[in-house]
């Protein structure tokens, strides 16, 4: 399996997309993403053929070229079990976030050409194993996320594109900062798994760790930074609400664990409790806000706040089951609030309104899309069955195993959130899907065209499998979990 | 002679340039049309000539001294005042003294050639005023207009008083160590006071030229005021000489103050990245804010100058050159839009992007460059400087410039989000793009790509010397 082709496909769609014209730029956007799921899907088949074949490198496929000799910089791709499953989620993603747009008609062209940026960094991100390279991934999706909300998004858009670029490359500084920090503290590598080899003195860990965990806890919209996830989300356009929230978000969480706990393990344990304590009030703070919120938009983005700070969590317990379930969060948030996002574009591009109070009895003009509404909100609550809950589960399982009094009561605060979350989800669902319906021009609304019912079908398909079969996705995540909290455990 | 003439080749060849402008002057009748495609040529050639035959070694006791890495440097100018020739072809045409003025700039590359490679402070000085005084006359180039008067007469009394300066600071210097010889000064520097202010007022006059905070007053009225092509040779090759002899300066001749000049290295390298950007935010004339963001990008300069290694010249010489496609591409556009839309302001750009695609996004790349975001190469450059100024261990340094790069984002995006995002009844209208400056804006645009991603140009930058 060769992993440049994931960078690869991805650039050439985009390039293919900036030749064609009219109304083939979505055909071959879309035959882009679909070979793009292919290849993750393939990725996937290699990586468990290796396993089950009995190798136990750390990371399979890997590759290594040399960029830029003098300061010792290479392009070094490589995947473990978690690297894939992020690749899946994002192919998953991204060829949804594809379908939703097919409408789009203000400058389609640039529209594709950004999206597929967008992958490419994310599968980029994904599958570096050289910081310089990782950084470089990380950041070469500003430019796209910027211009997406800006040029098609709504509302205060132009505010919110400003404020996203801005906070994103503040966190991308001091990833800088604590990136250059390690190289020359590591012996002049960025290579992650030279860096990890490296004896770095404690001192120097406790110092370089609040650089990368905050710098990628801006991405992944760790509270107190997390302010630009409502504006940024709520502003983009369906299927940028999509990506930014289903990958990027996951970029910042990856980022944490990869580099900053796997390399930096005594800072890890330094700044646990603080991680904790930050997530426990990002989960409560974000589940409250969210019962506040009356448009749809701001609900979902103040909800993956409180979702999101479940993966923090589970990280910074920094036990197997803890991490393995934040990881697991992390996907299946991923699909579930990009499938929460492509459901409120749907709604929105038929009833011209996001307000919950101005919808109603949904259910009976458009089933199929309301259909789906009920299944992602009850993931978002935690319905067994589905991936929320399996996710949230693993995180509580392991943050319980720790048995003192500050890790009980974070993870009392934190399990508490899920009464709210049912509250405002229910609330919310049976307002817009249930009841009389409140506007006669409503009546004549059409159900989701078959590119929306595709779309939302993958999505909708992923979940179920995951909250039914968890088992093989525990499977592929729990070894690289354990790989990285074992060296937390000095052993 | 036959040492002369290798050594010495990229001046000579610019010599014959001066004097075959000359002749053109003097005799009649060669319109702008005709005239412009043969300096264009002539230039490129200079630019190609620069990479063949290049000597290495010193002439007229050490006063002349070329290297493989003074022969790149000079390759770099020659590169800038080729896209000049090509992106302001526009305003060019129009002018009535093109000749003049490619005869004033040829003379001031000239100067700046002779000062990179200058071995001794005496000729050091002598070229720096070679390469000062034709900039002064050429931001005079606007001859219609109050401004470019008024910035030339600045120009001129600001190089006057950093001239001054720099003889006084010479003075003291031959007064301590008792030589102006390059390779014989750091021998004779033993840190005394008088020979640290000595330092201190030539360090000035490298300020002055280069606009460091808090000598860079003068800049941005100069910029605002001078045709945009002369803003272009200002902020672009005028500078980027100026960083290559500071670096010889520093590194070897003041060596010994080492410990001097990088504590004052680094607070001017912060007060200008901070001050630089600051003033930014508030510019509406787009020159002013290129001036502005021009100075903060020469703090990003001084943190990599402050490393005192060859990673350190490595990239400062790297980053000069993606600096060179950028501000070059940003100012062409600008050029063009102010030459055939008359807009010097932010909001003039509204809805560029409606009609002229391949100008926005021509600004778009070269402005995402200036900030240092991928896959640009800005990204490399300024990490690589950033990684040079960290190799000391002073991670709060690098962290203020990293910080300083968000607040750069901020006014670059302004200027983008003018172009594709903001709604204009009255956008401007389709401009007709002369091939020049099409080509100019492809070179560019290709060198904003890939210097970046072609990992060899930074490798073979580090094995020069």
């Amino acid at each position: 399996m060769n992993l440049l082709s994931l960078i690869l496909l991805p650039l050439l769609t985009a390039v293919t997309v900036l030749l064609c014209r009219g109304g083939q730029v979505k055909w071959v956007a879309f035959a882009g993403a679909v070979l793009q799921l292919a290849l993750a899907v393939a990725l996937m088949v290699a990586y468990s053929h290796q396993r089950a074949a009995g190798n136990i490198a750390q990371m399979l496929f890997q590759q290594q070229y040399l960029l830029f000799r003098g300061v010792n910089i290479g392009l070094h791709v490589g995947v473990d079990g978690i690297s894939v499953a992020m690749v899946l989620l994002t192919s998953l993603v991204s060829l949804a976030g594809v379908l939703v747009s097919w409408k789009i008609e203000k400058m389609t062209k640039e529209f594709y050409f950004l999206l597929t940026l967008l992958a490419l960094g994310a599968y980029g991100f994904f599958i570096s194993l050289n910081l310089f390279v990782l950084f470089f991934f990380l950041e070469i999706s500003v430019i796209p996320k910027y211009l997406l909300i800006g040029i098609w998004g709504t509302g205060r858009k132009e505010y919110s594109a400003n404020k996203l670029a801005l906070m994103l490359m503040g966190g991308s500084a001091l990833i800088l900062v604590g990136m250059l920090g390690l190289y020359f503290t590591a012996g002049h590598s960025f290579d992650i798994l030279s860096i990890a080899n490296m004896p770095i003195p404690a001192n120097t860990q406790h110092l370089i760790f609040p650089f990368l965990f905050v710098g990628f806890g801006v991405f992944t919209a760790m509270f107190p930074l997390h302010t630009w996830v409502p504006d940024g989300h709520s502003s983009a356009p369906t299927a940028g609400s999509m990506f930014l929230a289903g990958i990027s978000m996951k970029l910042g969480g990856y980022g944490c664990l990869r580099v900053a706990v796997y390399l930096l393990p005594e800072g890890a344990k330094q700044y646990a409790n603080i991680i904790i304590v930050l997530s426990a009030i990002a989960i409560l703070y974000g589940a409250f806000a969210t019962m506040m919120q009356k448009d749809l938009k701001y609900m979902n983005a103040y909800s993956s706040v409180s979702h999101v700070g479940f993966s923090l969590l589970g990280i910074g317990m920094l036990t197997q089951t803890a991490v393995t379930g934040a990881l697991l969060q992390m996907v299946s948030h991923g699909l579930m609030t990009a499938l929460f996002f492509a459901v409120i574009g749907m709604l929105y591009d038929r009833t011209h309104t996001r307000m919950v109070g101005e919808m109603g009895g949904l259910l009976k003009v458009l089933p199929f899309i309301s259909t789906v509404l009920f299944i992602v909100g009850f993931c978002s609550l935690g319905l067994p069955g589905l991936s929320g809950f399996v996710a949230e589960m693993t995180v509580f399982v392991g943050a319980w195993q720790t048995d003192d009094i500050f890790h009980r009561a974070a993870t009392i605060a934190a399990a508490a959130s899920i009464v709210v979350t049912a509250v405002y989800i229910l609330r919310a669902v049976a307002q817009t899907t249930m009841g009389p319906v409140k506007n006669e021009q409503f009546l004549h609304l059409k159900d989701a065209a078959w590119y929306e019912r595709l779309a939302a079908m993958l999505l909708v398909a992923a979940i179920v499998g995951i909250g039914m079969a968890p088992g093989w996705l525990a499977d592929l995540l729990r070894p690289a979990a354990e790989i990285i909290t074992n060296r937390i455990a000095g052993k | 002679m036959n040492e002369l003439l290798t050594l010495m080749k990229s001046e000579l060849v610019l010599t014959v340039l001066i004097f075959l402008l000359l002749f053109v002057k003097i005799g009649r009748g060669v319109r702008n049309e005709a005239l412009l495609p043969i300096i264009q040529v002539l230039l490129l050639l200079n630019f190609i000539v620069g990479f063949f035959f290049n000597g290495e070694g010193s002439l007229f006791g050490g006063m002349f001294h070329t290297s493989s890495l003074i022969a790149f440097e000079k390759n770099i100018l020659s590169l800038a005042v080729y896209l000049i020739s090509l992106l302001f072809a526009g305003w060019l045409k129009k002018s009535q003294h093109m000749p003049e003025f490619f005869l004033l700039m040829i003379t001031a590359l000239l100067g700046m050639f002779l000062m990179i490679s200058s071995g001794n402070l005496l000729m050091f000085y002598l070229s720096l005023e070679l390469s000062t005084i034709p900039v002064a006359a050429m931001a005079n180039f606007d001859l219609d207009k109050k401004r470019s008067s008024e910035g030339a007469m600045k120009m001129i009394l600001s190089s006057a008083f950093s001239s001054g300066i720099l003889l006084f600071g010479i003075s003291l210097v031959y007064g301590a160590t008792g030589t102006l010889a390059f390779a014989e000064i750091p021998a004779q520097l033993n840190g005394s006071p008088l020979q640290v202010l000595a330092f201190v007022f030539l360090f000035s006059a490298f300020a002055f030229k280069l606009s460091v905070v808090p000598f860079h007053l003068w800049a941005a009225d100069v910029y605002e005021g001078s045709p945009i092509a002369v803003t272009a040779f200002l902020s672009v090759v005028s500078k980027a000489s100026m960083a290559f002899i500071l670096i010889t300066v520093l590194y070897q001749v003041f060596k010994p103050l080492q410990s001097i000049w990088y504590n004052m290295l680094v607070l001017l390298a912060m007060a200008t990245m901070v001050v630089g950007n600051l003033f930014a935010l508030r510019q509406q004339n787009i020159k002013r804010l290129f001036a502005f963001s021009s100075i903060a990008q020469v703090g990003f300069v001084l943190v990599g100058i402050s490393s005192n290694s060859t990673l350190g010249v490595a990239s400062v010489v790297y980053f000069m050159l993606i600096y060179v496609f950028s501000a070059m591409a940003a100012l062409g556009v600008a050029a063009v839009v102010s030459h055939h839309a008359g807009q010097e302001n932010i909001d003039g750009y509204k809805g560029l992007y409606k009609n002229n695609k391949f100008l926005s996004w021509a600004m778009a790349l070269a402005l995402f460059s200036l900030a240092g975001i991928p896959p640009t190469a800005g990204f490399f450059g300024k990490l690589f400087l950033l990684a040079a100024g960290g190799e000391r261990g002073a991670y709060w340094f690098i962290t203020v410039a990293a910080l300083n790069m968000i607040v750069s984002l901020y006014y670059y995006l302004r200027v983008v989000r003018a172009i594709f995002m903001d709604a204009n009844e009255k956008p401007i209208d389709i401009i007709p793009l002369g091939n020049t400056e099409r080509l100019g804006l492809v070179i560019c645009g290709a060198g904003i790509i890939l210097v970046g991603l072609a990992g060899g140009i930074f490798n073979f930058i580090q094995t020069l010397h």
